[in-house]
């Protein structure tokens, strides 16, 4: 269980984190989503006793990180995979946390073998590939059988195959009851293997919630409608008692209505249709909406109100 | 957390890269070659000396004539073992592992530390004896008065000089901003400031021109160093203590 209570940093007149409270829990998966630049690092950095909070608290198990004997017993944490000297072996570099913590060298080798380096394991870390560096940050984050993982964004440059082993190995270690704690700034990847949803945005916290929530009251499904015989359809709408939205160029939106219905009734009235298509707002246009004022760094481009989603945002 | 736990894995990581072998064979290297090299350059002048100069000659300080080039190499051991951690971001990992920040550096300095004493005796003893044979008829014995104190006292000296490299990485973080500030300041700085008259009495107060008082057997003759060879040594350990204070405080209060 992590706690953060009012958590707080500031670099010069910068608010990076700006009074968060919220609990991870154990036996779930915890999505920490917010654009880049959201301040998502940050909070873990001070999670694990790296930056010095500007006000507020954070507790894992009730204590705070520098009171934890041996802490990656209790919390393991990949927050940058190339934070490694590239001229250690894979092994040396497991072995010198072992140690530190009083781990016996065994579960090095254990370690290796759960994530697949063990081939690679006396080889240097500087000729390692994204995808097998992801793998030794991960190593060091599972060495001390810890009760709490965290991840910064895991998936990050990984080939399908590394997204999926992650996913399973995430959703597997969350129901070994452990507390996993993972950060990602696209939603379509939280959809898939959190359990609950915590966002951010500049810092501050906009949603607390469980993913099954999230996802009832964001997805709205609809049918969208094009005619050039407008007034006479709002009226046989009207009549069937539905309820009509009106989108942008011409089009009206029926919420929660079924398609062939429409279709008939507008048939059965003699209106001709252009278009009758059935709509879904999807996770991340949601996600989009609630960060919508937060996001830091605004894509240019013609539409100003609507940031680009994507790899082209500068990692904050 | 316990101490030993934290000096374990910091030998794990001092013996697990490449630059640690290198930088301490340099220093080795250098400082006997070198050495060697001045040794047999001394004896042939030697005859041809003024009865003046016959009078100051100092064999066993002629011997560590290297040091003035193989204590650069100790300088990068020192910076490198420390300014590792931040230039490959390393330093968020083990601090996440050793939150305790002063037994951290500590450990890891106690490590280096102790790595270095045991190279730089071993040079300073090997300079010694292979210089020696060099000088032929003009040599000191290890049994001469003194001479055993400026033999340890030289590797004392080169150990120390990695130790202030290590404080002051720990300050600076950057391996290039210490390289940078470290080099010039020994092999230049201090040099000019010693030989200008005017700031020679300033200068005598800087880390090794006090540290290598300990290394001379022979006093020059119109020497007026205020200080003698343990307490020059005492000024470079102050020195010493003082970076490694200014990193630790500096390592405490940082975000990592």
């Amino acid at each position: 269980m992590i706690e953060l209570e009012g958590l707080t940093k500031r670099y010069g007149g910068k608010m990076a984190v700006n009074d968060l409270t919220f609990t991870v829990r154990p036996g779930i998966v915890t999505g920490f989503l917010g654009p880049n630049g959201a301040g998502k690092s940050t909070t873990m950095r001070m999670m694990l006793g790296l930056d010095r909070p500007t006000a507020g608290d954070v507790r894992i198990d009730g204590k705070h990180y520098d009171q934890l004997k041996d802490p990656l017993t209790y919390i393991g944490a990949l927050l940058d995979a190339k934070a490694v000297h590239g001229g250690r072996s894979a092994f040396n570099h497991l072995l010198c946390l072992a140690q530190s913590n009083g781990i016996p060298r065994a579960r090095v080798h254990e370690v290796l073998d759960t994530v697949g380096l063990t081939a690679v394991a006396r080889k240097k870390a500087k000729g390692f590939s994204l995808g097998m560096g992801q793998r030794l940050g991960i190593a060091a984050a599972l060495l001390g059988d810890p009760r709490i993982l965290m991840f910064d964004e895991p998936v990050n440059g990984l080939d399908p195959e590394g997204i999926h082993w992650i996913r399973t190995l995430m959703k597997s270690l969350a129901a070994q009851g452990r507390t996993v704690f993972v950060s990602s700034h696209l939603m379509s990847e939280m959809a898939l293997t959190a359990d609950h949803l915590v966002v951010i945005g500049q810092g501050r916290l906009l949603a607390d919630t469980s993913m099954a929530d999230f996802i009832a009251r964001n997805s709205r499904s609809y049918v969208r409608v094009r005619t050039p015989q407008r007034e006479r359809l709002l009226d046989v709408l009207h009549e069937a008692g539905v309820t009509v939205v009106e989108a942008g160029g011409g089009a009206l939106e029926v919420d929660g209505g079924k398609a062939e219905q429409l279709g008939e009734l507008a048939a059965r009235h003699g209106v001709v249709l252009h278009e009758l298509s059935p709509q879904q707002a999807s996770l991340e246009e949601a996600f989009m909406q609630l960060t919508a004022e937060s996001v830091e760094y605004h894509a240019h481009s013609d539409a100003p109100s609507a940031p680009q989603w994507g790899d082209d945002w500068k990692k904050g | 957390m316990a101490v030993t736990q934290v000096v374990r894995s910091e030998w794990t990581k001092i013996r697990s890269v490449a630059s640690t072998v290198w930088t301490l064979s340099l220093a080795v290297v250098v400082t006997i070659a070198l050495g060697m090299l001045i040794s047999a350059l001394s004896k042939n002048e030697f005859d041809s000396m003024s009865r003046r100069d016959r009078l100051s000659f100092d064999p066993t300080f002629i011997s560590f004539a290297g040091m003035s080039l193989g204590q650069l190499a100790m300088i990068v051991f020192g910076v490198l073992v420390v300014s590792n951690e931040y230039s490959t971001g390393m330093i968020r990992t083990s601090l996440a592992a050793v939150p305790q920040r002063a037994s951290f550096l500590l450990s890891k300095i106690a490590v280096a530390t102790g790595l270095a004493l045991v190279v730089a005796l071993a040079t300073s003893f090997a300079a010694f004896f292979l210089g020696q044979a060099m000088l032929g008829p003009h040599r000191a014995q290890i049994g001469d008065p003194g001479v055993l104190r400026a033999v340890i006292g030289g590797g004392l000296y080169m150990t120390l000089i990695a130790v202030f490299s290590m404080g002051v990485a720990t300050m600076l973080r950057s391996p290039m901003l210490s390289l940078g500030i470290l080099m010039p300041f020994f092999f230049l700085i201090s040099t000019i400031l010693g030989n200008v008259s005017a700031t020679k009495k300033v200068g005598r107060y800087l880390p090794d021109q006090a540290g290598s008082k300990i290394m001379q057997v022979v006093t020059p003759l119109d020497d007026d160093t205020p200080y003698g060879p343990w307490g020059g040594l005492g000024i470079m350990g102050l020195w010493v203590l003082a970076a490694l204070l200014g990193g630790l405080v500096l390592l405490k209060k940082r975000d990592a």
